[in-house]
């Protein structure tokens, strides 16, 4: 394991870290971006260049906006009064050690069966086009078809609402 | 421990750490960024068993996590819109204080 | 000395008059049931009736007895009998039937013309009453009862139409019922005779069972007749008496609660609460004589086993209870004040004389002396009834006076019967009925005691009959207002009854003995031989001696002197604790009272006791654990059963509330749940696939 694993792996998780503890709203979406840059890294670490442009590209590019503009519309950035952890956090936070524990038991146990190294794989934008449109096109169309109907959803979600005709006949 | 079992480990705890944040965190917004954590991580995971896993030419890891990303982005703009909603309706993103559904 | 009893010969075919003799009590009966029938106000219907029906009896009764003496006068001993079977069960069978001889033909005649008397005198005494109909209802009613007594051949006929005797009685005793001495005086004479009356049918219960017949002749096999008898004289039963014995006291006791004899006398003379024609024809003429005429009925029975001119147990005990029931009444009456009352005391005493008859001389001597008696007694009774009438009724003795000059014609009539009564000698019917008795009595074979005895009692007879007409009729008024004679009807009656009282005595003389030969069916001989025997003249002279001393006696003391009220008598002041006691009745009320009334008294509340607490208890015991049970029932139901089931719910309801409160509103409370749920889906399917 080399050294920059460790070190990326450790900004990752801090970040993480950062992004669930802080009070500040925005300092948490910040700090998610830093968990996305993080990952990215870890992925062009892991030869999936395509894969870790793309999760620079669409998340901390999109999502990470998206997340800050919310944050901003919802007037997020305000410290609520009665703190930002739910009264009931303990048992959240339980549940979430179960669920690393069971995870880490289980990579942890099976270890042994998964073969140590294999040959660094050349994968190349041409060979990811031609399996996007061959072997994959199916769900490359359903995907768009996805982002169309999140894209019109979204319009019509966060739309202002008119205010009803019969409101104002009976304001009269 | 094999690179694949860091690689795993990382994404466990990431995972768990989103989902802690998903499940105490008051705010909504903040739900949707432990979602999103979590959704990385499970990302980080897809990526780690392709490169160390026995057919890395048939991209199979990869273009599950480029869908996953496209996937992500797409509930995490309706998701995020769907929170502006609720703010407007409820002038608050306080979870506690959303138990409109309660038995 | 007993007459030997002849047998009778019974005829194959009854006679008319035998036929018809049922007609005799059925006929006022029916009355009785009419004038119920009829309204208050119709008087002269309801005495019309009653008369009438007892008019027509009295000519059905002449006519059988000119039947029975046309049959004596031809030398036949005339006995017939209509029997039928009432009741058939299996093989044995209950007969009733009636039976027409020289007995109950006497004894006929004489309750329906004494009767007849006496309904008409009634007419006028009870003319101011206001329930007129009733009385005369009762009256018929008791006759028809009377006449069935006398006319029955069998002993179960003889107790119903006794009992019916019994309970008009009771009616007319209570007849003003309004007054409480009246209604428990009726209540005294129904029980009484009661008590009476259980020996009674003992005796007759027995004699069915023994003999299985209860008709006294039967062509041969009636009780009365020979086969039966012997049969009964060869049981023995208990205390050395045979079962003839046996039965025939037990037959006493109910004769003696009917005719008044010494403890069961203490009804005759509170019955005097009823009106005097009730006194005189129940109290005096023919109730109480049904008794009497009962043992002469069953002499045959009472007599079964005696050796000649010898006695039997049963006729011994008759004898002594008769002759103390003579003296002891006829010491209380020389101390009563009511005019009622010493006539009452002197029928009791007059019946004890006739039991005594009975049984030392057998059943002629008895019923001559009933016949007589009935007579001058009625006689008597219709005449106080004439002078309370007189005197607005005024009952006491001491109150009265004088009334020979304003009441001459009741006084004549009721002279005739003291002297009657007293046994004036000679002249007199009753003379010659008591010297029957006290003859029979000198021969008895068992003791001399009876003789003394019955002598005694015609001594203070006399006296206190003197005493009585002394105060009321001698002297001067010391009444109020003014004293009248009673009217014609009421007075006629009493001339002809006088009449027969002078005039019976001579059918029984020892020169003519009439009456005893037509009863026991012998010839009757008009003989002066009986005149020749020294103990003949011996009796008579005792007789009249005894009478002389009794009236002078009597006049001595009270014959100038009229007493007020207030002051004490002669012979109170004489020796005033002897009278006491005898105005007191010798008390034997007052033991009743002390010993068999306080028994009934505590017996009746111990077993109110016993029923409410034992009886009651029982009950109320099964009702308290019912109750209990209940309640029990319902406390578990309420606990138990409602409690568990309302618990069930509850707990339902709670859980069901907890159970809500999975269900918070909140998203991460769900998504903990979802999370933890993988958590442990993903160790279950790690060890599940491990093992």
């Amino acid at each position: 394991m080399s050294f920059a694993f460790y070190l990326i792996s450790a900004i990752s998780v801090a970040g993480g870290l950062a992004a669930v503890l802080l009070k500040n709203t925005v300092h948490c979406a910040l700090a998610l971006t830093v968990v996305f840059a993080g990952l990215a890294l870890l992925f062009l670490q892991l030869d999936a260049q395509f894969a870790g442009f793309a999760q620079i590209l669409v998340y901390i590019g999109a999502v990470a906006i998206l997340v800050v503009f919310a944050i901003l519309l919802t007037k997020g950035s305000e410290t609520p009064k009665d703190g930002v952890f739910s009264k009931t956090w303990l048992a959240g936070l339980a549940v979430a050690a179960a669920v690393f524990a069971v995870f880490g038991w289980t990579v942890l146990q099976s270890g042994a069966v998964l073969p140590h190294q294999t040959a660094t794989p050349q994968v190349t934008v041409a060979q990811i086009g031609t399996a996007l449109m061959g072997r994959y096109v199916l769900p490359l169309e359903i995907v768009a078809l996805l982002l169309t109907a999140a894209l019109i959803g979204a319009v019509i979600i966060a739309m202002h609402e008119k205010p009803e005709n019969n409101e104002e006949e009976v304001a009269k | 421990m094999t690179p694949l079992t860091g690689y795993l480990m990382v994404a466990a705890l990431l995972f768990s750490i989103g989902l802690a944040g998903a499940l105490t965190r008051r705010n909504a917004i903040l739900v949707l960024i432990g979602i999103e954590l979590m959704l990385n991580a499970a990302n980080l995971n897809l990526i780690a068993f392709w490169r160390y896993g026995p057919h890395p030419e048939a991209l199979t890891g990869m273009m599950f996590a480029i869908f996953s990303i496209a996937v992500a982005a797409a509930e995490a703009a309706v998701g995020l819109g769907l929170v502006i909603q609720i703010h407007r309706h409820a002038h608050t993103t306080d979870l506690d204080q959303m138990n409109r559904m309660k038995g | 000395m007993i007459e030997q009893s002849i047998p009778f010969t019974s005829q194959e075919v009854a006679s008319t008059a035998a036929q018809l003799l049922w007609l005799i009590p059925a006929v006022p009966i029916l009355a009785a049931g009419i004038i119920s029938l009829l309204k208050q106000p119709m008087r002269k219907l309801s005495a019309t009736f009653a008369i009438g029906s007892l008019g027509f009896s009295l000519l059905l009764s002449l006519f059988a007895f000119a039947h029975v003496v046309t049959g004596w006068m031809h030398g036949l001993a005339v006995r017939e009998t209509v029997n039928f079977t009432w009741i058939q069960v299996g093989n044995s069978a209950v007969e009733l039937g009636w039976v027409l001889d020289p007995l109950s033909a006497i004894m006929l005649v004489m309750v329906t013309f004494v009767g007849l008397l006496i309904f008409i005198y009634s007419t006028g005494y009870m003319a101011h009453d206001e329930n007129f109909t009733r009385f005369f209802c009762f009256l018929s009613l008791f006759a028809g009862a009377m006449l069935g007594v006398v006319i029955s051949n069998s002993l179960l006929l003889l107790f119903m139409c006794w009992e019916l005797v019994g309970l008009t009685s009771y009616l007319l005793i209570g007849f003003w019922y309004q007054k409480p001495s009246a209604a428990a005086a009726a209540k005294k004479a129904f029980l009484t005779t009661r008590v009476g009356d259980v020996f009674f049918l003992l005796g007759i219960v027995w004699l069915f069972a023994q003999t299985g017949t209860l008709l006294f002749y039967s062509g041969g096999d009636g009780s009365m007749e020979q086969s039966a008898l012997a049969g009964l004289l060869a049981h023995p039963a208990a205390f050395g008496l045979t079962a003839a014995g046996a039965i025939g006291l037990l037959i006493f006791a109910g004769a003696a609660g009917k005719s008044g004899q010494l403890p069961l006398h203490v009804w005759l003379p509170d019955a005097m609460e009823g009106p005097t024609p009730v006194s005189a024809l129940i109290h005096a003429a023919t109730m109480v004589a049904a008794g009497v005429y009962l043992i002469a009925r069953v002499y045959p029975l009472m007599q079964a086993g005696a050796l000649a001119g010898g006695s039997t147990t049963a006729l011994t005990v008759v004898t002594w209870v008769g002759a103390s029931t003579a003296v002891f009444a006829a010491l209380i009456a020389v101390a009563q004040n009511d005019i009622k009352r010493i006539l009452a005391y002197s029928t009791v005493s007059q019946l004890g004389y006739m039991m005594a008859g009975l049984g030392m001389g057998g059943v002629a001597v008895g019923m001559f002396h009933l016949i007589t008696h009935a007579f001058f007694k009625a006689l008597l009774f219709m005449g106080a009834g004439s002078v309370i009438h007189g005197c607005h009724e005024e009952q006491d003795i001491r109150k009265m006076g004088g009334l020979k000059s304003d009441m001459p014609l009741t006084f004549a009539t009721y002279g005739i019967g003291m002297l009657a009564l007293s046994g004036f000698p000679l002249l007199f019917s009753g003379f010659w009925s008591k010297d029957g008795i006290l003859e029979a009595a000198q021969h008895w074979s068992v003791a001399r005691t009876p003789f003394y005895m019955l002598a005694f009692g015609a001594l203070l007879t006399a006296f206190y009959m003197t005493r009585q007409v002394s105060y009321v009729f001698l002297g001067h008024w010391r009444g109020h207002g003014q004293a009248h004679e009673s009217p014609k009807v009421m007075t006629w009656p009493l001339v002809i009854l006088a009449i027969f009282a002078i005039l019976l005595g001579v059918i029984g003389t020892p020169i003519w003995p009439w009456f005893q030969s037509f009863l026991s069916g012998q010839g009757a001989s008009f003989s002066f031989a009986s005149l020749t025997e020294p103990a003949l003249w011996i009796l008579w002279g005792t007789s009249a001696a005894v009478f002389i001393v009794g009236l002078s006696v009597g006049l001595s003391l009270y014959g100038g002197r009229s007493p007020k009220a207030t002051q004490p008598d002669v012979l109170e002041s004489a020796a005033p604790l002897p009278w006491r006691w005898l105005h007191d009745r010798l008390y034997v009320d007052e033991l009743y009272g002390v010993t068999v009334i306080a028994f009934y008294a505590w017996a009746g509340r111990a077993a109110d006791w016993f029923d409410r607490r034992v009886w009651g208890g029982a009950v109320s015991s099964v009702a308290w654990a019912f109750r209990g049970w209940a309640g029990l029932n319902r406390f578990l139901d309420t606990y138990w059963v409602d409690g568990s089931f309302d618990k069930g719910c509850e707990e339902i309801a709670t859980s069901g509330g907890l159970l809500a409160r999975i269900q918070t509103g909140r998203v991460q409370t769900y998504l903990r749940i979802l999370a933890g749920a993988v958590v442990i889906l993903t160790v279950i399917l790690i060890w599940s696939s491990r093992a």
